[in-house]
């Protein structure tokens, strides 16, 4: 998902820019408080790690291949501030070592999969771990999550790409989405088989100290509120049940009402048309997002036989 | 493996080598710059800028190529999104030539400057020194972790027939993620043992 350069106009980069070095002033602070100093070197393996995983291919059918991206396996793994400073190393050594993703787009790239991915999926995480704390819902909740924030961040990416003119949104939301839906099972699927896996071998990993702070839940999630309010909602909101309700506030509803030649069978829902493919790939995530669901959660039926 | 496998030749001796990492780091940022906000025209000297300090660094043509080629696919995939609109040709050549041409000069500053030189300005911009740190132990100790999942493949593969399955791989990760941790801690032990304050 790297967006490389020349596709963001400066508007959206530097926005992204400002969001993304929020997001990391925040777990900056974070870690300088709370991490303790022996687990220091523990964050330069851990992005190493993550890089190193990335070169793992996993075979997909058709003779292609995915790769881990691991936002959410790293929050899960080490909480969510050293996970932001974990992959925007990983991004920034991929940018300039690699010329993997673009040195203005980097600031984007950081805020999709340090920021947005990562954080929403361990929002996820704590959601769904919460009902209950045995090795099964820690799987059903990581490979969950590992869907949720693949899927956001290709959300907001689509959001980006449509603010900066490249792509329009009629054809970036429903290409992006569709595509990281997909990708998102994938993630999802390492994810959890990772997180069994330790689980096994040294469980121990696992049982991070749950950081009782109020203020980096505030802060991150103004930051994920701020960026679905500049990237997505201009774009979500002229949808037409936003349009109906002010022309029936403003009074000028019946001049709509007036104008059909041909009774449409469904006049508020046509599917054929490039709009409709925005509408239909919101309704697919949501119906996704049920079945992804209960996918993770066979899967970890699959993995952990018994509840420990 | 090679410890600098990913900028090979960042440790040559031409004269683009021994330019002053900062510099070489502006300069980059500043051509990126200028090319995402210019038209056509500019980007022919860019073009031509660019190779002449490509033959001034004597990094191997076939390298940079093949470097070059590796991201298209990307650049491509994406671009082609932008087809759907009026005037969505026009657009997709101006991204696609944008990109190659940004991806070109990062190559370029990877392969002609060390990372300790570019970590090393990193730090006089003070950025926060947990931050350098975990840079410096990631390209430090990347290669060592590449080696050890291809260990544990290899191990893998001379003992089973079967095709390399999901699960497999997984188990690859997570042991990895498990060796990293425990390796973290002898860093760590090291570390202290040197005076690392």
């Amino acid at each position: 998902m790297h967006i490389p350069d020349g596709f963001l106009d400066g508007k959206t980069a530097a926005a992204s820019a400002v969001l993304a070095a929020g997001g990391l002033a925040v777990a900056l602070r974070q870690v300088h408080r709370h991490l303790p100093r022996e687990r220091v070197p523990l964050l330069g393996l851990s992005a190493a790690f993550v890089f190193a995983a990335q070169m793992l291919n996993f075979p997909v059918a058709g003779g292609t291949s995915g790769h881990l991206i691991g936002s959410v396996l790293t929050a899960v793994l080490l909480g969510p501030s050293a996970a932001v400073i974990v992959i925007t190393s990983v991004l920034v050594v991929q940018c300039f070592l690699f010329a993997d993703g673009g040195v203005l787009a980097l600031g984007a790239n950081i805020f999709l999969m340090a920021i947005v991915s990562n954080l929403s999926g361990y929002a996820v995480y704590r959601l769904v771990h919460g009902w209950s704390h045995s090795v099964r819902s820690t799987v059903l909740a990581a490979a969950f999550a590992g869907w949720c924030g693949t899927v956001l961040a290709a959300i907001c990416c689509a959001g980006q790409l449509a603010l900066s003119g490249t792509v329009p949104w009629t054809t970036a939301f429903p290409a992006m989405t569709g595509v990281h839906m997909l990708i998102g099972l994938g993630e999802g699927l390492i994810t959890g088989l990772v997180i069994a896996v330790i689980a096994r071998a040294r469980p121990d990993l696992l049982d991070q100290p749950a950081a009782g702070n109020l203020t980096p839940v505030l802060g991150y999630g103004l930051l994920l509120a701020l960026g679905l309010a500049i990237f997505v909602a201009p774009f979500a909101s002229p949808w037409p049940d936003g349009l109906e309700k002010v022309a029936a506030t403003l009074g000028f509803e019946h001049r709509a009402v007036a104008e059909p030649v041909l009774p449409a069978p469904l006049p508020d829902y046509e599917m054929p048309g490039i709009q409709s493919a925005v509408a239909a790939t919101a309704v697919a995530g949501a119906v996704g997002t049920f079945i992804v669901f209960g996918l993770a959660a066979i899967l970890a039926r699959v993995l952990v036989p018994k509840s420990r | 493996m090679r410890a600098d496998f990913l900028d090979r030749h960042s440790r040559g001796t031409s004269p683009i080598h021994q330019l002053p990492a900062g510099g070489k780091l502006a300069g980059a940022v500043l051509i990126v710059v200028t090319v995402v906000l210019t038209q056509w025209p500019v980007w022919l000297g860019v073009a031509g800028l660019l190779i002449g300090v490509a033959a001034l660094s004597r990094v191997p043509v076939g390298f940079l190529v093949k470097r070059l080629l590796w991201f298209e696919p990307v650049v491509l995939g994406m671009a082609i999104l932008s087809l759907w609109q009026p005037g969505g040709v026009e657009k997709f050549t101006t991204l696609v030539c944008r990109s190659t041409l940004c991806v070109f000069t990062m190559i370029l500053l990877a392969n002609t400057t060390p990372f300790s030189r570019l970590l090393h300005v990193v730090q006089q911009l003070r950025v926060p020194a947990i931050f350098v740190t975990t840079l410096a132990l990631l390209y430090r100790y990347l290669f060592v972790l590449v080696d050890e999942a291809e260990r544990m493949q290899r191990a893998r593969q001379a003992r089973t027939y079967r095709r390399t399955r999901w699960t497999v791989l997984a188990t690859v990760i997570g042991q990895l993620f498990v060796r990293s941790t425990e390796r973290a801690e002898r860093i760590y032990a090291a570390m202290c043992a040197r005076g690392w304050k």
